[in-house]
């Protein structure tokens, strides 16, 4: 199924969870903070969501900045 | 000299550092040790994917500093406040500089939207630091609704002119029961002495364009 990940589509397997789906991608969880369609998940809650295709999932880290 | 106390913490430096502008986190890094600062910024930006970026955070020694992430980015106050909360379910504090600056020139701060997200994110257990224009009233009004310090700007964000705000920063000061960090526009060592001499209880700076 498709996703869009960070603006971008990206093919991922059916019912995957947001959790292997991290993994899978090389994002750590501790730091990352994630929106589904908007709305934030909450970090205990990442090994049981389930992706749905069509999702728009963001990624969100720290970076350098004022 | 005595210490600063923000929200009910307790920080011996008077001096934040904003970690933007360097060439390295390993320079980065550097510099946090060698000012002392117990306070650093951070932003928070969509990962990108298509590169392997180093983890600012592996930089930072959350032991000794405490992280005060931003919501620079936020146009308004929904924005910003979708920041603040993805911030801290990322696990990186209940402190926010909130900055929201709609018009990409000179990054002023918007009042109105800064005030709207300030209520929203004290309700909810957010300590505030707003990121302002040198406006006494709007320091007072942020005040009273629960914001845990004010920061005023010296002058435009990276312009490195100094303190151009300093009767309006005198004036917040004098009438402030609040932390006041003079912020944004100190560019050269006088300038953050001469905002403490102002009366600041602290400044924020970061490394110079080059």
């Amino acid at each position: 199924m498709k996703i869009v990940l960070n603006g971008n589509e990206k093919e991922v397997s059916d019912e995957i969870l947001l959790s292997t789906l991290l993994s899978e991608i090389g994002i750590d969880e501790k730091g990352t903070a994630v929106a589904i369609n908007g709305e934030i998940v909450p970090k205990k809650t990442f090994h049981g969501k389930k992706i749905n295709a069509g999702d728009r999932i963001d990624l969100l880290r720290a970076i350098g900045g004022g | 000299m005595d210490e600063l106390k923000i929200a009910g913490k307790t920080f011996s430096s008077r001096l934040l550092i904003g970690t933007g502008k360097f060439p390295s986190n390993d320079s980065m890094r550097d510099a946090i040790e060698s000012s002392g600062a117990q306070i650093v910024t951070v932003a928070l930006r969509r990962v990108d994917l298509s590169k392997e970026e180093g983890d600012i955070l592996s930089y930072i020694d959350r032991n000794r500093i405490t992280l005060l992430p931003n919501t620079s980015g936020a146009r308004d106050a929904k924005e910003a406040v979708m920041l603040a909360r993805l911030a801290r379910e990322a696990g990186l504090s209940d402190l926010v500089k909130l900055e929201v600056a709609p018009e990409p020139r000179y990054l002023m701060p918007d009042p109105v939207e800064t005030f709207k997200a300030a209520e929203i994110l004290v309700k909810e257990g957010f300590i505030v630091l707003p990121y302002i224009n040198a406006d006494p009233i709007l320091a007072k009004k942020l005040e009273e609704i629960g914001c845990a310090t004010v920061m005023p700007l010296g002058s435009p964000i990276g312009s490195n002119r100094g303190i151009k705000t300093r009767d309006a920063i005198a004036m917040i000061i004098e009438q402030s029961n609040i932390p006041v960090v003079v912020d944004a526009g100190l560019g050269a060592p006088s300038h953050a002495a001469e905002a403490m001499e102002i009366g600041a209880d602290a400044v924020l700076v970061t490394r110079l364009s080059p």
